[in-house]
């Protein structure tokens, strides 16, 4: 029986070896039901144990395996080898990021601005858990959820140009986190949160690509977050300018 | 060598890992706390988790209904007194959550919302669609970041726990940026590492989940409890192992054989699909047994039909559910069934502790996963482990932050030299030992098919001792593994290695109590001893290390208000 097989040209990245990044082409057996991830851990195990990447939940939601494949970001563990063979699969690391050794890229500058934009519940006062749930009705769960779907794999930094020109970018993921955040009727953290989103790196450097949303793997349409973040912005500019106390007397 | 310290040092930042950080953090301003995680804390494993999270919070709930289906479930080996302590937080814990903002789902009034799930008896399963384990470590997560109190050491995987003077005094840990052992000291130091389901071939656990704090805990001394006792979750996808969810059965699911008949009217008529789940693996192998499955390239398996709830209903509450059928095995459940079989999916097993987090090794704490308080016992409800990881989280991070602020400093010198030792023992083991002639994977998936052949849904003495055996063989082989990789930069496969070594002891751990368990109980399930025996077992099995493999003592089992009877549904 002659086993089909499917080239892989990986990126490699050895500081110790070599100053440079090259690609290593390997061959390993094909079938219809392979994932990129499922080739990666052939090459690690049978072939080459030195390739260096990340993965885990191999069900496309810790975020760990986002690499570049044939040139789009995707996460490896939910992309089948059939879209691409018998041609043969390109396996890069995530563009926009440094790279710490072969796939694995450096995640530091997106944890930092991940806790940059407060990610969390701010309230004036909390109350205490004796006294019970905030109720929110699933309307007003509605409002946000798709905003807290974001798994962190990053694919949407890797897409967005904005982002690989300016590195001070915020970024799609984090600031469709904080409108997760400033869309949640129990926060009460939204100025706090315009002092992040409202400069020139944050919501305004976005010049809508829209690429971000497209290479989303959950859906979270992060430009759409930044656009109505926008919205929200200037709305409560202009109704500070016209009414300076917001109606109250 | 850089040392680091820190008041409380927790290993793990998943679910367990985190609510302890968040308890240590309120407890008090005064303590340092490090999250020293292999991975970034968003990639834990309890982001793979689907259903819900039990409490007794709905109308027609109480904490003794809670407590009783949970001490059923366990086929009577949980500990009561830890029953009643966890039942006792479980609604403050969600409640807490919530504050904290947590998606869950409401009612329409907008109180949380609850959900049916299996062997409890009313509506008791808090969810977020079937993204809770994702959405409740987001959370957990994300909160934590406002704790200036709580730094994280990420990609940073735990080698040893460095005792002294018979306390456990700090870690020590290779980060993985230049392959480097650094000294963290602390006063406290919490295991959370989760379990070990990938010493099984056939599971749903992620590539992380290597039982890394249970061999850490056992190499130090400490035993491992009721290790025998592997959850078997009934409904896998054949091949991957991806788990689909039992909130798909608890929204209504079907279970049929290849006659498409409702089988469980033959094994639990009372429950159906809504049974436990160690009672529905043991009937989805005996319909496989009998014939009345469906063949498949990756094994036979039976259907699990959500195609009547409609797609209104199942993109509401069984979204991922969907989006993994469809991903995994190009089929969409609101028309067709869903290949499923029985996978791997919790250790009810761990390291011993009290109520508390406390471990008999002064210093050392353990929760979640990793942890046995015990109160699974021999098989643990869905639903229950989510809020394990919050209760049991809080308790021994409180626990560990009073102990430490009544510690007092402590020599790091000594400490220290533990940690260069470990160095020292890295490099020459793995980094610049001469070639070997083993490789990690072939021990790897040799120890996977040992262990689900000896120790799967159905054992028997003869299956468990060839598994003892073949366990003791591989860690003989294992002297002789050999790297390709010996890079400091991101070395992987020194991770896997060290991994390896985690996972062939737990295994043994788990070969040889169910050797020695000669009854049937919960996921135990001797054909050579059909029955539960509670005069002999009615106790908690413990595994210490010994240079010949582990010694198996027992334990009693704390009987508060409900005594052992049959279990009947």
């Amino acid at each position: 029986m002659s086993e089909e097989t499917i080239a892989m040209k990986v990126a490699r990245y050895r500081p110790e070896h070599a100053a440079e990044p090259y690609v290593d082409e390997y061959r390993v057996p094909y079938r219809e039901d392979m994932v990129v991830l499922d080739a990666l851990n052939q090459i690690k195990d049978e072939i080459d144990g030195s390739l260096a990447y990340r993965w885990s939940c191999r069900m496309g939601v810790c975020g760990s395996c986002g690499m570049m494949v044939n040139g789009k970001p995707r996460l490896t563990c939910s992309t089948f080898l059939r879209e691409f063979y018998p041609k043969p699969v390109v396996v890069e690391p995530l563009r926009h990021f440094p790279v710490i050794r072969d796939l694995v890229v450096d995640m530091t500058d997106f944890m930092e601005k991940l806790k940059e934009v407060k990610p969390w519940i701010i309230r004036k006062g909390e109350k205490p858990v004796e006294e019970g749930e905030y109720l929110q009705t699933p309307e007003e769960v509605d409002a946000y959820k798709q905003f807290s779907m974001c798994i962190n794999c990053m694919l949407c930094y890797s897409a967005c140009p904005v982002y690989g020109r300016d590195p001070e970018f915020l970024g799609p993921a984090v600031i469709a986190l904080g409108r997760r955040y400033n869309l949640d009727s129990r926060d009460q953290g939204q100025a706090e949160r315009r002092e992040v989103l409202g400069v020139d790196w944050g919501i305004w450097d976005c010049t809508f690509v829209g690429e971000c949303t497209v290479v989303c793997p959950k859906d979270v349409d992060p430009s759409a977050a930044i656009q109505r973040e926008k919205v929200a912005t200037t709305t409560e500019a202009m109704l500070s300018v016209m009414l300076p106390f917001k109606g109250r007397t | 060598m850089q040392t680091f310290a820190h008041d409380i040092v927790i290993v793990g930042g998943g679910g367990a890992g985190l609510r302890a950080a968040i308890a240590a953090a309120e407890t008090s301003d005064a303590l340092s706390i490090a999250v020293v995680s292999k991975v970034y804390p968003m990639r834990s494993h309890t982001v793979s988790a689907e259903g819900g999270a039990a409490a007794a919070m709905g109308p027609d709930d109480s904490f003794d209904l809670h407590a009783f289906d949970t001490i059923r479930g366990s086929d009577f080996l949980a500990d009561q007194e830890a029953v009643e302590a966890f039942v006792a937080d479980c609604p403050s814990e969600i409640i807490q959550l919530e504050h904290w903002g947590c998606p869950w789902n409401r009612e329409p009034d907008g109180r949380i919302a609850v959900r049916t799930f299996g062997g409890m008896s009313v509506n008791r399963t808090v969810f977020a669609a079937d993204k809770t384990g994702f959405h409740m470590l987001h959370t957990l997560f994300q909160t934590s970041l406002k704790y200036e109190s709580i730094v994280r050491y990420d990609e940073f995987f735990v080698t040893k726990l460095l005792v002294e003077d018979g306390r456990c005094a700090g870690v020590a840990a290779i980060d993985l940026r230049d392959s480097e052992v650094r000294c963290i000291t602390a006063k406290a130091v919490i295991l959370c590492t989760g379990g070990a389901g990938r010493i099984f071939s056939f599971t749903t656990n992620g590539a992380i989940k290597t039982g890394d704090g249970m061999a850490l805990a056992y190499r130090a001394g400490v035993p491992l409890k009721d290790m025998e006792f592997v959850q078997y979750h009934p409904t896998g996808l054949p091949g991957t192992g991806i788990l689909m969810t039992e909130a798909s059965r608890g929204e209504g699911g079907y279970l049929t054989n290849r006659e498409g008949k409702r089988f469980l009217e033959e094994y639990i008529p009372s429950k159906m699909e809504l049974g436990p789940r160690d009672i529905l693996s043991r009937a989805i192998m005996q319909e496989i047994e009998k014939g009345r499955a469906f063949d498949g390239p990756y094994g036979q398996y039976v259907h699990l039909d959500v195609s009547h709830l409609g797609e209104k209903l199942i993109d509401e509450k069984l979204p991922f559910v969907r989006e993994l059928a469809r991903n995994f095995v190009g089929i969409d459940p609101v028309h067709e069934p869903i290949p499923v079989r029985p996978v791997v999916h919790y250790m009810m097993g761990g390291i011993d502790t009290d109520l508390a987090g406390r471990t008999r090794l002064p210093g050392l704490y353990a929760a979640g996963e990793a942890a046995c308080v015990s109160m699974n016992g021999a098989n643990r409800l869905g639903s229950n482990s989510l809020s394990e990881c919050l209760v049991f989280g809080a308790r021994s991070g409180r626990q560990a932050a009073e102990d430490a602020l009544g510690a007092s400093q402590t020599d790091e010198r000594p400490v220290e030299k533990l940690a260069q030792a470990e160095q020292a023992r890295l490099v020459a083991t793995y980094l610049e030992k001469e070639r070997g002639r083993e490789r990690i994977s072939a021990i790897r998936r040799e120890l996977q098919a040992a262990m689900e052949r000896g120790a799967g849904v159905f054992r028997t003495e003869e299956s468990l001792k060839q598994a003892v055996e073949e366990v003791r063989e591989l860690r003989e082989r294992y002297r002789d593994v050999s790297l390709d990789d010996r890079d400091r930069a991101f070395n992987t496969e020194l991770v896997a290695a060290l991994e390896l070594e985690n996972m062939l002891d737990v295994a043994e751990t788990v070969v040889r109590s169910g050797l020695e368990r000669l009854e049937s109980r919960g996921s135990h399930t001797r054909r050579d001893h059909p029955d539960r025996d509670d005069e002999r077992f009615l106790k908690h099995s413990l595994a210490f290390t010994t240079p010949e493999g582990p010694r198996i003592e027992y334990g009693d089992v704390s009987i508060t208000r409900w005594p052992p009877a049959e279990r009947k549904y």
